[in-house]
């Protein structure tokens, strides 16, 4: 007897996203969350009485389509359609700023070549677009049933003209430096443009494999916003399509019995011993998690488990959040809204990553920073604010391991640069909170603590993602499904994994 | 072998019981398995081969791949491996298994020996640690040893072997069923007898450790001097094995992580093999696929064939018409002139819709380097070739 039609793991937006699907549809959906709140890596926490934000800090392509079907705007998630302004902070104050568009601190040849290079992208990016809301069919012999995705994908790309299509089949494979180094000359601008080809994914600008699609991937017309609004509106959307949410519930086991043609999952164990009994489970838990932590293996087959116990899945980003006494002040920067980055140059990306390759955390670590109390006056008291910044690179596992001597040498470090950039930085801060990969895997149930909960690369994208047999949503275990950052497309909060697999849920 | 050898690494390792078999080994008829160096014969096979039917004859099993799983979870990790169920396997005896790919073709097959609750020991034809250990991956305690080299074991075939260890001292060796494992005390260590073999007839395998294998092989030889006994080789164990039904990788199948073409490979079912997949077992490796196959039917299946004359069908394709002008149905994987049966056998890889219908092979063979064809009418065996009931007696008949 099932009690549930779908039991959803994990109240992330992805699977928030997935359970007001089926909830729509008609299904009594359950959605069961460790955490004391929804929202999973983009839930606003409390880090410091009175100071809050979330480990994802914006929201840049949100699906305009998962938006308005589940009516986010109604309940509050005010999605922009402009792109958050990227800043690429300089040495003596000389920023370059960017906005999808335009670009300003570059001599006019940058600036020219920007527009070209942005619009092209814009192209590439749009011609993908609707593919980050499709089901990647299998490539296996004789499953030629939905080659109609491959011969769409080639439509749109011969859709962009003889000269784009060209150019796209050859920057697609570019590392990002060589992509940038034939447009531009400002090592700042460079290094500002590679930023979302690499930001939580083990890559720096020479790395191969694969940076331009990461790019394309965020450069897709989305809606931008603030986290929390985003998981407040899928919370309320969530409920009001009859989802039932309960937080602070540890799934311990995926319920898996003998059935007919085999073994079915059929529900899931807490960790208090309860049983609860549904006609699916859908895991929004990353995939080295809901396989080998709640299917376990011994219920999967030998080849399938092995390929998910190879995934890549080591975080390569660390997170500060400050609890600060005032606005900081940049060095030349009288607006502080959008993305700011410390990454000067593309070498400079490059050898923080060489440290973290051998396992050491860079001496110069490289940075998003985001005032998030700007955007959302609740997450700090009066007067007050929070900036949240991902550091980049910092290793999962660093040689020696973590323990309280290399997080206080990392914190050093990462204040000192910071303070290179805000002088007075150090004097503002109340609070301070360093999570390495090892602890947002900890506290937010995420292995590795992978920002795309698996690499986000060419042998773990598209019909590989996370690993054949299980890219279309499904998994080799009947009952058993995937929702998360895992599955195609990725990671980030697009929402688009949650919607996919609902659709195939209901297909 | 000096050790300034360049090639030391390369070279054959020499089986424990060498020093003897070498010396009888007259034609230096030398081949390789997984790294020993190894008879193809010794004297003649067909010789070797009346040995084994009919006195008594020794295999060297040495190269053959040898692992202990050991653990808490040993059992659990090797029931969801293989398609038979081995929580039903007692305790001191051993069965016979397949384990497939997640998609159920067959990676190999082999001998599982229940040695403790917490210990077994799996023999096969070729090594496949990396396969164990991808199959242990996720089990808490479970340790797989490579023990190869650390047992010495030979074959012990043919119908007067039982008599030989009993003359050999091994006090109620002839309690042993088939499949059964004993020990006796030998030069203060332990005997390991299994009334197991590959050659369909009454025989046994002795496990003993590589300092007493000379030992062994002395008593052996000394007791089983009025027995007819004599080391045989790869050609003959063919042979025998082909008259059971037995079947032999790169003959009747090829190990799937080893084939590089989708379906090259072969199923549990395909190669008649079905009784050995318990669906009673909620879950193995590859059970989805299997019970699709066994829904679907195999598209072949592996069928004894007796077939009219005396030229062996080697290689031969096979066809549902005389003249041979309709599609081919099937191909053969083994054939001989069966001298214990008297008849053309063959083992084939046969279209399993067309098993109802006739069956013809085309048959070429050689007459002092002239080449001739012929087509000869082929009839499906049920039993195997060979199956003598002293293979199956406890206490088996004395001689
Ligand atoms: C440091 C960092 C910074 C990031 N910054 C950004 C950003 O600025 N912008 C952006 O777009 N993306 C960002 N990302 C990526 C983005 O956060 C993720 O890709 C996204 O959150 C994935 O959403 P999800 O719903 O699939 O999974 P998650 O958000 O990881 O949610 C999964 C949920 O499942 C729950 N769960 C797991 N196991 C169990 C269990 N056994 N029982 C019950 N519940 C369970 C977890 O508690 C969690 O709530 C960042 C990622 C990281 C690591």
């Amino acid at each position: 007897m099932s009690d549930y039609d779908s039991i959803i793991i994990g109240a992330g937006h992805n699977g928030l996203v997935c359970a007001a699907y089926l909830a729509r549809a008609g299904q009594k959906v359950l959605l069961l969350e460790s955490a004391e709140a929804p929202g999973g890596l983009a839930a606003n926490r409390e880090f410091h009485p009175g100071f809050k934000t979330s480990v994802a800090h914006v929201v840049n392509h949100f699906s305009d389509r998962i938006a308005s079907d589940l009516k986010l705007a109604r309940y509050g998630f005010e999605g922009s359609s402009n792109v958050t302004l990227v800043t690429g902070l300089g040495r003596e104050g000389r920023h370059v700023t960017v906005d999808g568009h335009s670009v300003t601190g570059v001599e006019q040849g940058d600036a020219e070549a920007y527009r070209r290079f942005a619009a092209q992208m814009r192209r590439f990016a749009d011609a993908l677009k609707p593919f980050w809301l499709k089901t990647i069919p299998r490539a296996a012999p004789g499953k030629w049933s939905d080659m109609s995705t491959f011969a769409r994908i080639g439509l749109k790309l011969r859709l962009l003209g003889k000269d784009d299509m060209r150019e796209f089949m050859r920057v697609a494979a570019l590392p990002a430096r060589d992509l940038v180094d034939e447009n531009f000359d400002s090592e700042l601008l460079k290094a500002v443009l590679c930023w979302d080809g690499l930001i939580g994914s083990k890559m720096a600008p020479r790395s191969p494999n694969n940076a331009v699609l990461p790019m394309l991937y965020r450069t897709a017309q989305g809606q931008s916003g603030t986290p929390g609004s985003l998981i407040e509106a899928l919370q309320a959307s969530a409920r009001a399509a009859g989802v039932e949410i309960r937080t602070g519930t540890t799934v311990d086991r995926i319920l898996v019995n003998p059935g007919q043609d085999g073994l079915v999952a059929e529900g899931v164990i807490l960790a208090g011993g309860e049983h609860i009994h549904a006609s699916r489970v859908v895991s929004s838990a990353d995939p080295k998690t809901t396989f080998i932590g709640l299917a376990g293996i011994d219920n999967l087959e030998i080849q399938f488990t092995n390929r998910i116990r190879r995934l890549r899945c080591d975080g390569f980003v660390a997170k500060l959040h400050l609890a600060l006494n005032g606005l900081p002040e940049f060095t030349g920067l009288d607006r502080l809204n959008g993305r700011l980055l410390i990454a000067p140059t593309m070498n400079d990306i490059e050898f923080a990553f060489d440290h973290a390759k051998y396992g050491e955390y860079p001496p110069e670590p490289v940075m998003e920073i985001v005032i998030p109390s700007l955007q959302d006056a609740s997450l700090a008291p009066q007067e007050k604010h929070v900036l949240s910044a991902h550091v980049m690179y910092v290793p999962y596992r660093p040689k020696g391991g973590w323990n309280k001597q290399a997080k206080a040498a990392l914190y050093e470090r990462i204040i000192e640069r910071l303070s290179g950039y805000a002088p007075g930085i150090r004097d503002q801060i109340i609070h301070a909170e360093l999570l390495t990969p090892a602890e947002l895997e900890r506290d937010y149930r995420v292995s590795g603590g992978h920002w795309h909960h698996a690499e986000f690369a060419l042998d773990q994208m598209l019909m590989m993602r996370p690993t054949y047999e299980a890219a279309q949503y499904s998994t080799p275990l009947p009952g058993l499904y995937l929702c998360g950052a895992g599955c195609h497309p990725g990671g980030d909060l697009t929402g688009a994994p949650g919607h996919n697999a609902a659709r195939e849920i209901l297909r | 072998m000096s050790t300034n050898d360049p090639y030391a690494g390369e070279r054959l390792k020499l089986s424990p019981f060498y020093p003897r078999a070498s010396v009888l080994n007259i034609r230096e008829a030398w081949s390789a398995w997984n790294g020993y160096k190894f008879a193809e014969y010794y004297y003649d096979a067909e010789y070797e081969y009346f040995c084994v039917r009919n006195q008594c004859a020794t295999y060297d099993i040495c190269p053959m791949q040898k692992y202990l799983v050991k653990g808490r979870d040993a059992e659990a990790m090797l029931n969801r491996m293989v398609t038979r169920d081995i929580t039903k396997l007692k305790l001191n005896r051993v069965t016979y298994v397949v384990w497939c790919t997640d998609e159920g073709r067959l990676v190999d097959d082999g001998t599982i020996f229940k040695l403790a609750s917490d210990e077994f020991m799996l023999t096969c034809g070729s090594s496949c640690i990396a396969w164990l250990r991808m199959s242990t991956y996720g089990f808490d305690e479970v340790n797989v040893f490579d023990v190869t080299d650390d047992i010495a074991a030979l074959s012990f075939q043919g119908p007067t072997s039982c008599a030989v260890l009993k003359e050999m001292g091994l006090e109620g060796i002839e309690q042993a069923k088939p499949f059964d494992i004993l020990r006796f005390p030998f030069h203060g260590d332990t005997l390991m007898v299994s009334r197991t073999g590959f050659t369909g007839d009454l025989g046994y395998e002795l496990w003993i450790s590589p300092g007493l294998a000379l030992e062994l092989w002395d008593e052996l030889y000394s007791a089983g001097e009025d027995y007819g006994i004599q080391p045989f080789g790869e050609a003959a164990t063919n042979m025998a094995r082909l008259e059971a039904g037995f079947i032999m990788p790169d003959m009747e199948f090829n190990e799937a992580l080893k084939t590089v073409h989708f379906e090259h490979d072969q199923t549990p079912f395909e190669l008649n093999l079905g009784w050995l997949v318990d669906f009673s077992k909620p879950h193995f490796n590859g059970r989805r696929a299997l019970l699709e196959e066994k829904k679907r039917g195999p598209k072949y299946t592996l069928t004894r064939l007796d077939i009219e004359g005396n030229k062996p069908a080697e290689g031969s394709y096979l066809y549902g018409d005389r003249n041979c002008k309709k599609k081919e149905i099937g191909y053969v994987t083994s054939a001989m002139w069966s001298p214990a049966v008297k008849a053309n056998i063959a083992l084939a890889m046969i279209r399993t819709d067309c098993l109802q219908g006739e069956i013809w092979a085309e048959i070429y063979y050689e007459k002092e380097l002239r080449h001739y064809q012929k087509v000869a009418r082929c009839t499906v065996k049920d039993k195997p070739f060979w199956s003598p009931p002293r293979a199956r007696a406890t206490p088996p008949p004395d001689y």
